[in-house]
């Protein structure tokens, strides 16, 4: 029992000089352990740096599924393709946008998330992907013209207050443009998207405390 | 002197009458002082249930949050909900949800309000697309001149259910011919028993003092259940969970041991040890849905549809559709159903050739499974993911909307655009469908339309390039 408060001591101890080491806390002299230390105060990431994180995180996945799984699959053909109504035909998974999308419905679903996201276009082959707030109008005009910038501001909607990150969402992989050039429900004036061009964007919604 | 004992006589007489009236509420069965609170008629989908008010409210008579989900919720999956409410979280719906609360059930189904109760217990107007869809007056020519009320009530599309009304799918089945060539029909999918374990009148283990009905004897060897190896006990033996059970339950039993004893009815838990999804099918549908509320069976002298007066008083449980000991499918089919029910719809299925098929089945001059009974229709047979078939006991799944029996249950014959303009037909409805539609929908031409006019454009397009 003494070995093993003293070995649980120990632990506690060499944790605390790991903690205090690695995250600067405490200095460069000296660093010494003790068995009650006081926990760190949290001080909060700021909101804008959490959207960028979350963001990174969403295009990357959004990046594997189409690069790794849909272009792969197009590239071998394979005997599964990807369809927009693949929930109603055998053999067939979501397009890569649809991916992102329910992705984004599970988040909405969730109230522990903390933040919402969505991708919307002036181009929306589905008109409720089309901006609705003004804020979302604005920001995805100032995409199209600034495609390397992102676009961040706060906005009220229905009494609560949000911190808004818009990022750009591009043609990066010929699959996306090709096929939303060549949709059946595009529009008249649909742009002939080519690479890099801005199709959308994607909103990144935190509130605000 | 004669006024003061007027007087004593009408104090005297009030008292007793509400002492009376206080002493009847303390005993009197909880329905019939419950009913005094209601705050108005519960709608037709809920009125069975209305003594039990905490399924749906808190104690201060609030709404359970998951009091709507925690019977629809999997219904709702099914149907691929066209708009669930996690779609409305999406903040910039702020300003819509203000006009349309979406995530909420009760915007559109408020309950005890039948004065304003529509079909499908909608008790908002019916133009509710409107507050949302105003643009498809302008991206969709061909709507131009249809109400917004007509949206989900012309066969064209629903709220929650568009499985078989999406534009895809009306596009992919149009054409169609009214009637298939082929009928597909899903088999009985019962597993075939080992020989082994195959049982024989000799091998039932009913007790002596009640084995010696041949009849019972013959039917239940005649039935799946001997097939499949399951015995008298297999029923009838519950289990004791300990001993004042026992003994409190010794009147009803014929025979006890320690761990067992033998009971003549046969409870819906016993039947969903095995048939879990029909039982569980069956408490979700207005012929079991008391009996999932803890409540007495259902009668049909609670109906409000019309039943025959000489069933007023049969119980809702298996045994009232599948009686022992032969189980008859054949009689649950079709006679079960019009024993009960005196409907107009019901009472015209005998005159219809749906009807004449499952004679010509019943007569052995057509393949079985070619027959259309009530229970092709009400109780179909239905597929899982893993390919298992299995029967829906809930008849109401797939009359909310109608619509939902066009991919379940129509198109197993009929092309998409007769079903849709069948189910669309009042008319039919009540006589059965014994004549042809009346009417034209027009949602599979117009959405045939709408692709032809996309491939034109696209070969334009190709062809600038």
């Amino acid at each position: 029992m003494k070995f093993q408060t003293k070995a649980s001591l120990s632990l506690l101890g060499l944790l605390c000089l790991l903690a205090a080491t690695t995250t600067g806390c405490g200095g460069n002299t000296t660093a010494t352990a003790s068995a009650t230390p006081s926990p760190p105060a949290e001080t909060g990431i700021p909101y804008q740096k959490f959207a960028d994180a979350v963001h990174a995180v969403m295009m990357a996945d959004r990046t594997v599924y189409a690069s790794k799984v849909v272009t792969r699959l197009k590239k071998q053909d394979a005997p599964v393709t990807p369809s927009e109504y693949w929930e109603d035909e055998e053999h067939t998974i979501p397009l890569p946008a649809q991916m992102f999308r329910m992705g984004s419905e599970l988040v909405f679903e969730n109230p522990e998330a903390g933040f919402t996201y969505a991708l919307k276009s002036k181009w929306p082959l589905n008109e409720q992907n089309r901006p609705k707030s003004d804020f979302e109008i604005q920001a995805l005009d100032y995409l199209v013209e600034h495609p390397d910038e992102n676009f961040y501001g706060e906005e009220e909607l229905g009494g609560e207050k949000y911190f808004v990150a818009a990022y750009a969402d591009k043609a990066v992989a010929e699959a996306c443009w090709s096929c939303h050039n060549d949709h059946g429900n595009r529009e008249d004036n649909y742009p002939e998207f080519v690479k890099d061009d801005v199709m959308g964007g994607v909103i990144v919604r935190v509130p605000m405390q | 002197m004669k006024g003061s004992k007027r007087l004593w006589y009408w104090l005297i007489g009030t008292n007793v009458i509400l002492f009376g009236i206080i002493a009847y509420s303390a005993i009197a069965p909880g329905a019939l002082t419950k009913t005094i609170l209601l705050p108005g008629e519960t709608s037709h989908g809920h009125y069975q249930i209305e003594m039990r008010c905490d399924v749906c409210h808190t104690e201060g008579n609030g709404i359970r949050e998951d009091a709507c989900l925690d019977c629809h919720a999997e219904e709702l999956r099914l149907a691929k909900d066209t708009h669930p409410s996690s779609k409305f979280n999406d903040p910039s719906n702020a300003d819509l949800l203000n006009v349309l609360d979406a995530t909420n059930c009760l915007t559109c189904h408020r309950e005890h309000v039948q004065e304003q109760t529509l079909v499908m217990g909608l008790t908002m107007p019916a133009d509710y697309c409107y507050h949302c869809h105003q643009e498809t007056l302008e991206t969709r020519p061909s709507h131009a001149d249809f109400a917004f009320d007509s949206c989900a009530t012309a066969g064209c599309h629903n709220y929650h259910d568009n499985t078989a009304l999406y534009e895809n799918f009306l596009n992919k089945h149009a054409g169609e011919d009214d009637f298939l060539a082929e009928m597909v029909g899903l088999a009985r999918s019962s597993p075939s028993p080992p020989t082994a374990s195959q049982l024989t009148q000799i091998a039932a283990d009913a007790p002596e003092s009640l084995s010696g009905d041949a009849a019972i004897l013959d039917d239940w060897a005649s039935t799946a259940h001997a097939a499949a190896g399951v015995n008298c006990s297999g029923c009838h033996a519950t289990e004791v969970l300990n001993e004042s059970a026992n003994q409190t339950t010794n009147h009803e039993a014929d025979s006890a041991s320690d761990e067992f004893r033998w009971s003549r009815t046969v409870s819906l838990d016993t039947c969903g040890q095995c048939h879990e999804r029909e039982r569980d099918t069956f408490l979700l549908g207005h012929h079991g849905m008391r009996l999932a509320q803890d409540l007495p069976a259902m009668t049909p002298a609670e109906a409000r549809i019309p039943m025959h007066v000489d069933a007023a008083h049969r119980q809702l449980d298996c045994n009232a559709c599948h009686s022992g000991h032969r189980f008859d499918t054949t009689y649950a089919s079709v006679e079960a159903c019009l024993g009960c029910h005196n409907d107009d719809h019901s009472n015209a299925f005998t005159q219809t050739s749906h009807y004449d098929v499952w004679q010509q089945e019943l007569a052995g001059e057509s393949p079985v499974g070619s027959g259309v009974t009530c229970a092709t229709c009400h109780l179909p047979r239905v597929e899982d993911d893993d390919g298992n078939v299995w029967v829906q006991h809930n008849q109401n799944a797939n009359l909310r909307p109608n619509e939902k029996m066009i991919r379940e249950v129509c198109m197993n014959c009929h092309g998409l655009a007769f079903s849709i303009d069948a189910l669309a037909d009042q008319d039919l409805i009540q006589n059965c469908f014994a004549t042809s539609p009346s009417q034209h929908i027009e949602s599979v031409d117009l959405a045939k339309a709408r692709f032809d006019e996309k491939q034109r454009k696209r070969e334009a397009r190709l062809k600038k390039k």
